[in-house]
């Protein structure tokens, strides 16, 4: 694996660094706005499991899982796209479930399991579903795609555990992974390419791989 | 988002207790609609009581052969249960049509009924909005406002919100109960049909708990069977709220039960309108909507929702 991106070295960084040094400079800070008398600190120190190594964070309790990963953890392949739950980008598994990484507080998942793309498979050891996303360019940007193979991993995993969907039709019955069923449940990930018929037959892929 | 402390709960008493003596404190749970408004600066909590370990995620049959089902049980979970699928369709049906696969993993049964609406001045800090801030004014109500997303019926001067929760319209079409645990230790049973508040003037209250009240399930009569069903229709094909959507039983004998989305500030059932089912959808919806006063921009729902009706009742 290639070596993380140091943070300092980020002309992004840089950037937003310098943005809210002038902010900083011109408008008085909302301290008068902040609460005075919390229950208790507003920081807390806690343990993740990421990628199968445990990592101890000791962090603003405002602090998404999003944010550790990216900010504290220096895993930087999970996105930040809308930041409010409506995109995907921010896909991750927590304790073999995907969820919006955005929406989900740090402090709030003491001794989870957590795995982002990092941990799914290396550039000399892709997991099939990474391969298939090669294979079937599902992807222009990229930006999207590691919240959409995160995704396509749970909902493969979603049908073999039988969970219905918005358009399964009977909810006895064992459900298939159909164009319509992949389609349904991987609307909560938005790709602003537009690469969906490729991202479609990639998961198809995978699927097939797996049977 | 503002500073907030943080603690665990591991029972739903304590939970509750210390909801009640600190200032400022709000239970957390999944933090799906919670935390987006924190970002926002729409809540503002100063501390938070995550009530995740508190072992609220079972679901269980009740002595009376109903199903109880736990606060914390996600939305996947509830939607995929056997017996649910089974004796509840309709509201396997409605959980799926909302959200997408990420946020029914982490929103709780409890999290979604206490939701906050979704109508977009209540979002816009910049515009006035009573339920955010008491007494502002309603930006929704002004003069070329963006109101076809919002309610027609139920409403009030002061507010045109609607509750945005699909779960809900089946689970009081199922005539659900929610039992609470208060800060003194009394357990509480509300039925559905009287947990929302309807707005009035005061539409900053959204329903009957009491300050620290926790919700520790929800339970569901025996099955009544028939022919269940969940219909939303949206902008979208996925992934988007209801503009209106109808929660149907229907017995074999034509009788049954209709409960509306997307139109009011709670679910929307009438005892008149479940009576009036033999007689088809306009019989029902004359009665489930007397008296709407919607906008220029949303009076389609009277007749969408109508369609919708005979839509499904034309499927058998």
């Amino acid at each position: 694996m290639s070596p993380p991106i140091r943070f300092e070295m980020r002309r992004r960084t840089f950037l937003v660094g310098t943005a809210s040094a002038v902010v900083a400079a011109n408008i008085p800070w909302r301290a008068s706005a902040q609460p005075t008398s919390l229950a208790g600190p507003d920081r807390s120190t806690f343990t993740l499991v990421v990628n199968g190594e445990t990592r101890e964070l000791a962090v603003d309790n405002r602090t998404t899982l999003l944010d550790a990963l990216r900010e504290h953890l220096e895993l930087t392949g999970t996105k930040k796209g809308c930041d409010h739950g409506q995109c995907g980008a921010c896909t991750v598994h927590v304790n073999g479930e995907r969820i919006n990484s955005c929406l989900s507080l740090a402090v709030m998942h003491q001794g989870d399991e957590v795995t982002t793309i990092e941990g799914l498979g290396t550039p000399q050891q892709l997991d099939p579903m990474q391969q298939a996303f090669f294979d079937h360019d599902g992807f222009q940007c990229g930006y999207c795609t590691p919240g959409q193979i995160c995704s396509a991993k749970a909902v493969l995993q979603e049908i073999r555990d039988n969970v219905p969907s918005h358009v399964t039709k009977d909810l006895t019955a064992r459900i298939e992974a159909t164009d319509e069923e992949i389609r349904e449940r991987m609307s909560g990930n938005i790709c602003r390419c537009g690469a969906y018929a490729n991202i479609l037959e990639a998961i198809h892929q995978a699927a097939g791989e797996q049977a | 988002m503002r500073a907030f402390s943080y603690e665990r709960a591991s029972e739903p008493a304590q939970a509750a207790s210390r909801a009640a003596e600190i200032p400022g404190a709000k239970f957390i749970a999944g933090g799906t609609n919670l935390l987006d408004l924190m970002k926002l600066e729409i809540e503002t909590p100063m501390h938070l009581i995550d009530v995740s370990g508190t072992g609220l995620d079972g679901i269980t049959a009740t002595e009376d052969g109903g199903l109880r089902i736990g606060a914390l049980v996600s939305n996947t979970d509830l939607a995929a249960n056997e017996r649910v699928r089974r004796d509840y369709g309709v509201l396997t049906r409605a959980l799926m049509s909302g959200a997408s696969g990420q946020l029914r993993n982490k929103a709780t049964t409890a999290g979604n009924l206490l939701q906050r609406t979704r109508c977009p001045y209540f979002y816009d800090t910049a515009m006035p909005c009573n339920k955010r801030s008491p007494g502002a004014g309603c930006a929704a109500l002004g003069q070329g406002a963006f109101s076809r997303q919002l309610g027609i019926i139920g409403t009030s001067d002061a507010c045109i919100a609607t509750h945005p929760s699909d779960m809900a319209v089946a689970l009081r079409v199922l005539d659900a109960e929610v039992e609470t645990i208060t800060p003194s230790g009394a357990s509480r049973t509300i039925p559905l049909d009287e947990f929302y508040r309807l707005p009035g003037d005061t539409p900053d209250v959204e329903t009957v708990l009491m300050p620290g009240e926790f919700i520790t399930a929800v339970t569901l009569p025996p099955p009544v069977g028939g022919r269940q069903a969940y219909h939303k229709v949206r902008d979208r094909a996925s992934y988007a709220f209801a503009l209106v959507s109808v929660a149907l039983v229907r017995q074999a004998d034509g009788s049954g039960r209709v409960a509306l989305g997307g139109v009011a500030p709670q679910p929307w059932r009438r005892a008149a309108a479940d009576a009036a089912l033999p007689d088809g959808a306009n019989a029902v919806m004359s009665r489930l909507l007397d008296g709407a006063s919607p906008t220029e921009e949303n009076a389609f729902k009277i007749r969408l929702a109508e369609r919708t009706l005979a839509g499904m009742l034309a499927e058998g």
